[in-house]
């Protein structure tokens, strides 16, 4: 029996709905788990990541900490995938590069509604923001990408099973969607 | 006598005088384009349907057709040309579909889709373009604005209004409305103008309606563009 | 603050209209007026124009923003904009620029906070024979020197009105270094227009055709031709318009033309108006060269007063034409002829769909024949001459001459005329070029020539050009004109298709990431990819030769590209410790975790 393809997943700047897609593909994760096994993922709470065959990453970059675990996946993971609209181009959090960074903090920690005790957190231990929201292919090369918020979990199996199965990934017309 | 030119191997007839664009349509062959809409003269600016004739590539909504001629509607050479076009269209602007009203129902998104784009590719450039919400009727959103001028010219041609211009030059190249201060609730845009409803993506958008019909059931969600065609002839359903 | 009052915008525009002319198309030229007057455009001018062109305010304020030299901010009382072509940079503009603004206590690019002074940048000023220049409240300043800056700070200083500063700092040289057939004899006693009139317009047509005349401003379109058709257009109005806006950096033979030769020329489109029956024409001078519009102006009014201009020429009746000097206003893309069409009718200057062409359907599309400056010249000569006088230069599919504007590298700038057929390396020793590593040919849209390119020739069927020649020696570094052409054309695009407006730009930024010493292998694959897209998809020449540069450095200078590199593989395309540097700010933090390291974690391989 071959080897399983090792896999991990990270969610950056985003919501996660790109992983709860990837669950949806119900039954089939038994199929999947055939062939694949977790590195670091949310989905088995490793927290490190080793070298891996594939890495699929959902959200954009936005702050301190994703530009380091995005440089990680790049480096252990053959296969880099962006997955979903903020991995792909920025997605909904780009909305606030409509804004100075000072801007939206203010209006988050300051100035907004229902604010108590107002400031903008310095603690070491929180990422800094950067001025702007960036698409994954910013900062590393990316080997595939697949659109969607999220992309559906048929979208996912497609890719994943043509792609395992070592074939050209053909998304049928429904398959592609942006948002 | 028959006029006849070769689309893709095919034998189509033509009038002459027509454009390839208009001849393809006429066969019902679906040629990508953003910027064109036979309701108003041919404009040629977004270099979405280009199109391959000997070794050069044109734009077929601009280029009449002559006898013989052989066009290439869909080689790889001239696929690619549509696909990086779109994803500068798509780097330029702030085209965050999920939170567009317009999604599923979008000619920009219908036509990448049909390319096959799967990403902008590109570094996006966020330009910071305020929305201007000044109407009763219909918002303006800036970032979704591809220049294809579609509302300039149905609201000095059809309207005969004048209320859109493009200002600027280069990537700055910005469209502006007509009233003093600028903004479109000063001017004399109207819910019944043409140039109301021109627009092909969601740059120009109604108010008080949102999301009627969900995401995923829309027009360019269930069949390609080259099969439903442009928004032009699904108004009932999108406005 | 003491603006101007809105009685005396108002006041200032009516006496323009009245001057001008009233209809949509004289927009730009009050705009022009307008911004000379007031060192801006108020909003009041903007309304009063709207409200009397039956224009919109949009496309008033869209005209603004589209001409580099329209502003709707004011200026500053002294205007100046350095001119930025590769080769005022050779000659060391920028060193020039920084030592300006230090001694007027300013920023490169501002106005200073009193209103006296603006400094800034612009597009080649078509004085790379006498660099650096810069224009001051449009007014050519050449042969800048550390002493010239020195003075000028001081002048600017005191507020001395430009008319009283020395008069050799606007002096303008023709440095006319070889004469040929046309430029050995600039005196003209209206010969060719008599001959016209002598013997009818049918032997005319005949010799330009005879000729083999091609339209010098780089297309080649054979003249006789271009003029038959309007020729034959049907009834109603037709033009005559004269292409003036010489803007492709590096070129400058026009201003000399048009110095010292402008009878000829004016000959030239007067008997172009007799062929195809013409009333009106116009010179569509650049906004650069404003400083010669009262020099046309008075031959145009000599011209008039010898009966050589205006009705009954040579007092043949029904031979009426009169020719208008309509300005630009900093736009490269207007040296494109629909491009200059729109300009002239007032708009911005985005380029016309063709066909139809000019010939066809132009100004008020109505059939216009545009022809370059030295086309016209020749022209003239060649009625005057004939067609095998001309015919006896150049080459089969070239005939006559070409006259060239050499710069950069050389003992001896300034304007060339030599056959058709010429090898480039004759130019180069005739002007006295040595170590020369590349000759950039035909502008910053042309092509990049080397060494192993220097027997080849100055004609269509080899070399065409419109007459550019900036040399470099082997001091300089070649990514600096790349870096310079790069900017320019992202300046420079219309903004009307999406592959030059976005592709120029993302050109732009990648030249810039290679200038920074952050691009990678990747990053070359992008140049040539878009530079690809940009010369099939766009829709004029200028977005389709704008990556030439790119492309042919690539291939002609890689080490230029690769010596800067950061990595073979693949960079960020922004600087990530950059991009928080707000957040710092804001945070008041700088401990190791506020910054994100330069080179990411090593690849398992090398840490092992």
């Amino acid at each position: 029996m071959p080897e399983k393809v090792r896999v991990a997943t990270a969610s950056l700047c985003g919501c996660f709905g790109c992983h709860m897609s990837l669950l949806d593909i119900d039954e089939r994760i038994l199929q999947l788990v055939e062939l694949v096994s977790f590195d670091r993922t949310p989905l088995t709470d490793i927290k490190t990541i080793g070298e891996c065959d594939l890495g699929l990453i959902e959200g954009g970059v936005a702050n301190a900490e994703n530009v380091e675990v995005l440089r990680e996946f790049r480096h252990h993971c053959k296969l880099l995938v962006a997955v979903g609209a903020c991995a792909v181009n920025g997605g909904v959090p780009t909305m606030r590069n409509q804004f100075s960074l000072k801007a939206c903090l203010d209006e988050s920690y300051v100035s907004g509604v229902g604010i108590h005790n107002p400031g903008i957190p310095k603690d070491p231990e929180i990422p800094l923001l950067l001025n702007r929201v960036h698409p994954i292919h910013e900062v590393v090369k990316v080997d595939y990408f697949i659109p969607g918020c999220p992309p559906s979990a048929d979208t996912l199996w497609t890719f994943l099973t043509e792609l395992l199965a070592g074939q050209p990934i053909a998304f049928p017309y429904t398959q592609i969607h942006y948002d | 006598m028959s006029h006849s030119f070769t689309l893709d191997g095919r034998e189509l007839p033509f009038v002459p005088g027509q454009t390839i664009m208009a001849a393809a349509q006429a066969a019902g062959v679906y040629i990508p384009h953003l910027c064109h809409n036979p309701d108003y003269a041919p404009h040629g600016s977004c270099r979405v349907c280009l199109v391959g004739v000997g070794r050069r590539q044109v734009s077929a909504c601009t280029t009449p057709v002559t006898e013989g001629m052989e066009v290439d509607n869909n080689s790889e050479a001239v696929q690619d040309n549509r696909r990086a076009v779109l994803q500068m269209l798509f780097a330029e602007g702030n085209h965050i579909c999920p939170v567009c009203e317009r999604s599923g129902n979008c000619q920009l998104q219908a036509v990448a889709y049909y390319t096959g784009m799967l990403a902008p590719h590109y570094p996006p450039f966020f330009p910071r373009r305020p929305v201007d919400a000044s109407h009763p009727d219909f918002i303006i959103d800036f970032g979704r604005c591809i220049l294809c001028e579609l509302c300039v010219r149905a609201s000095r041609d059809h309207d005969g209004k004048r209320v859109f211009a493009i200002s600027g030059r280069g990537l700055a190249s910005h469209l502006v409305i007509d009233s003093e201060s600028g903004l479109l609730g000063d001017s004399c845009f109207a819910v019944t103008d043409r140039a109301a409803h021109v627009c092909p993506t969601g740059a120009i958008l109604p108010k008080h309606k949102g999301f009627e019909r969900p995401i995923g059931e829309r027009l360019y969600d269930r069949e390609p563009i080259s099969t439903v065609g442009d928004l032009r002839a699904h108004e009932d359903e999108v406005d | 603050m003491g603006g101007p009052s809105v009685p005396e915008i108002q006041g200032f525009v009516t006496e323009s209209l009245g001057r001008r002319g009233r209809a949509p198309e004289h927009l730009l030229q009050h705009l022009i007026g307008v911004q000379h007057r007031f060192g801006w455009v108020p909003p009041a001018a903007v309304e009063s124009l709207a409200a009397q062109l039956d224009v919109t305010r949009t496309q008033v304020r869209a005209a603004i923003a589209f001409y580099a030299f329209l502003h709707d901010r004011p200026r500053g009382d002294f205007d100046i904009l350095f001119s930025d072509n590769i080769t005022d940079r050779m000659l060391g503009n920028q060193r020039l620029l920084a030592l300006l603004a230090e001694q007027l206590g300013m920023g490169p690019d501002e106005t200073r906070a009193d209103g006296r002074v603006t400094l800034g940048l612009t597009s080649c000023t078509g004085m790379c024979d006498q660099g650096p220049a810069l224009l001051i409240n449009g007014r050519a300043v050449t042969a800048l020197t550390p002493q010239r800056v020195d003075r000028i700070a001081d002048l600017v200083g005191q507020g001395v009105a430009l008319d009283h500063w020395p008069g050799e700092y606007f002096r303008v040289e023709d440095n006319l270094r070889r004469r040929g057939l046309l430029l050995s004899n600039p005196v003209t006693d209206g010969a060719g227009l008599r001959k016209l009139v002598d013997l009818g317009v049918e032997p005319a047509l005949a010799d330009l055709d005879r000729s083999g005349l091609r339209g010098r401003g780089g297309a080649g379109f054979t003249t006789a031709l271009k003029w038959k058709f309007c020729r034959e257009a049907p009834e109603g109005d037709r033009y005559v318009v004269c292409n003036a806006d010489e803007g492709e950096p590096g070129t400058f033979k026009d201003r000399v033309l048009l110095t010292s030769y402008a009878d000829l020329v004016l000959e030239g489109m007067t008997i172009c108006a007799a062929v195809v029956g013409a009333r009106r024409g116009f010179i569509y001078l650049r906004g650069e060269y404003a400083y010669l519009l009262p020099h046309l102006e008075s031959v145009l009014a000599r011209r008039r007063a010898e009966g050589l201009l205006g009705e009954s020429i040579l007092g043949k009746a029904g031979f009426d034409f009169e020719v208008a000097v309509h300005l630009g206003a900093g736009a490269y893309i207007c040296g494109e002829e629909t491009a200059l069409i729109e300009s002239l009718e007032g708009r911005r200057g985005v380029t016309r769909k063709r066909a139809p062409y000019p010939v066809i359907a132009g100004y008020k599309d109505r059939p216009t024949v545009v022809n370059n400056v030295e086309t016209f010249l020749a022209a003239a000569r060649i009625v005057q001459w004939g067609g095998y006088w001309f015919r006896g230069e150049g080459t089969d599919q070239s005939a006559g001459s070409k006259i060239l504007s050499v710069s950069g590298d050389c003992a001896r700038p300034g304007i060339y005329e030599y056959p058709f057929g010429t090898p480039v390396h004759r130019v180069l020793t005739d002007c006295g070029a040595e170590r020369t590593q590349a000759l950039q040919i035909s502008g910053a849209s042309g092509t990049t020539l080397t060494p192993a390119d220097f027997d080849r020739i100055i004609a269509f069927e080899d070399l065409s050009t419109a007459g550019s020649f900036m040399i470099f020696d082997q001091s300089r570094d070649m990514f600096d004109m790349v870096q310079n052409f790069a900017a320019f054309f992202a300046h420079e695009s219309c903004g009307f298709c999406t592959p030059c407006r976005v592709g120029g730009s993302l050109l732009h930024n990648l030249v810039e990431k290679v200038a920074a010493g952050q691009a990678s292998e990747h990053d070359l694959g992008e140049l040539r990819q878009i530079g690809a897209v940009m010369r099939r998809a766009t829709y004029c020449g200028l977005g389709s030769s704008a990556p030439n540069h790119i492309l042919n450095t690539l291939d002609k200078f890689p080490d230029i590209y690769r010596r800067r590199l950061r990595s073979a593989e693949y960079t960020p395309s922004f600087d990530l410790d950059g991009a928080l540097a707000q957040a710092r700010a804001i945070a008041g933090r700088d401990d190791a975790r506020a910054h994100i390291p330069d080179t990411p974690p090593q690849p398992p391989e090398a840490a092992v």
